[in-house]
């Protein structure tokens, strides 16, 4: 699921699980499992990037989503909803204040959850065919792994208004422009350009890298909170079922395209 | 809708997914004749919108299959 490969000081994940890692139980019991080996021997850069060739990540697993929901009644699915977003969020919000330099490399499908992971790390590298997205609404939700306040940190609210609103996605330049992305580079010379940015990264003192990373990137924890507040009481709508079957049980070609 | 647009749409398509350029008409359903799947078709337009200089929203491309229909949506997009 994530491919861990280390040196005293650079760390790098490479999130391998077909299809496109999509952020199930499966992937999360590995991020937490590699986030406890990173926290007792921290490196000075981290490094996230994707084998798979469709991308980065597709977001949610919304296929298990789904059918754990079915499963379960009202109540005890809500509840075992809000224990999973608790997992994910001390995931996302270890990762986005980890006390090291944070580097992801982007390619292809960057959607949903996977937009948000993306957002947690301090600099993104986007090759030229990424694309980033938030597709929830189209499903009747909201952003639930703390996507909109951290996109609320980076870039403007007309942005984020145009991205939910329309469900469309970005390309990298775009992404670029607006400041979302650090660099843009070729297809498939992400992950070189990356290890030169984390080994001029690694060159600094990791005190002055984590007092100074505490101060420009604070975490937005109130939002956070009632952004998975919200998640969850839009999660009991029956549209969200029915908009969840619809997409599941599309065999289209296009469900990924807006 | 400019012919050259056309034209140039397919030379990227054929490049990009490396087909022979003369199997490739403005009726061509990219979606039915070169099997490409949703991933393949957001890597395709971002190939159109770096060599078209442009941004489509992906809603624009609702119902759009042929190389002719996209002409179209890029030609509205070019200034």
């Amino acid at each position: 699921m994530i491919k861990v490969s280390r040196n005293d000081k650079i760390c790098t994940w490479t999130l391998s699980a077909k299809p496109c890692n999509e952020i199930g139980l499966d992937l999360t019991k590995a991020f937490e499992k590699e986030i406890a080996a990173l926290k007792s021997n921290l490196p000075k850069v981290l490094v996230v990037n994707s084998a798979i060739e469709g991308g980065f990540c597709a977001g949610a697993n919304l296929r298990e989503l789904y059918q754990e929901m079915l499963k379960k009644d009202k109540e005890v699915a809500t509840e075992e909803l809000r224990r999973f977003l608790d997992r994910i969020h001390k995931i996302m919000n270890t990762l986005d204040t980890l006390p090291c330099a944070t580097i992801g490399v982007v390619h292809g499908v960057c959607f949903g959850g996977g937009f948000e992971l993306a957002l947690t790390l301090d600099v993104l590298v986007a090759e030229s065919s990424a694309r980033f997205c938030f597709p929830e609404l189209r499903l009747g939700l909201i952003p639930g792994f703390g996507g909109i306040p951290r996109l609320n940190r980076e870039v403007g609210n007309a942005v984020i208004r145009d991205l939910l609103l329309t469900g469309r996605s970005l390309n990298a330049k775009k992404a670029h422009d607006l400041g979302l992305v650090s660099q843009v580079v070729a297809d498939g010379r992400g992950i070189d350009i990356a290890m030169k940015m984390a080994h001029q990264m690694q060159r600094i003192d990791a005190h002055v890298v984590a007092r100074s990373k505490a101060f420009m990137k604070p975490l937005p924890l109130l939002e956070l909170d009632r952004e998975k507040q919200q998640f969850i009481e839009m999660f009991q709508s029956p549209s969200v079922i029915e908009g969840l079957k619809k997409f599941i049980e599309n065999e289209g070609i296009r469900p990924y395209l807006a | 809708m400019s012919q050259d647009v056309l034209a140039k749409l397919i030379d990227v398509a054929s490049q990009h997914f490396k087909v022979d350029r003369t199997t490739l008409t403005p009726e061509t359903d990219f979606f039915k004749e070169l099997g490409i799947n949703s991933f393949q078709a957001l890597s395709l337009l971002s190939e159109i919108e770096k060599k078209f200089s442009i941004e489509i929203p992906d809603y624009e491309l609702q119902g759009v299959n042929t190389f002719n229909q996209l002409a179209e949506v890029i030609s509205s997009r070019i200034g």
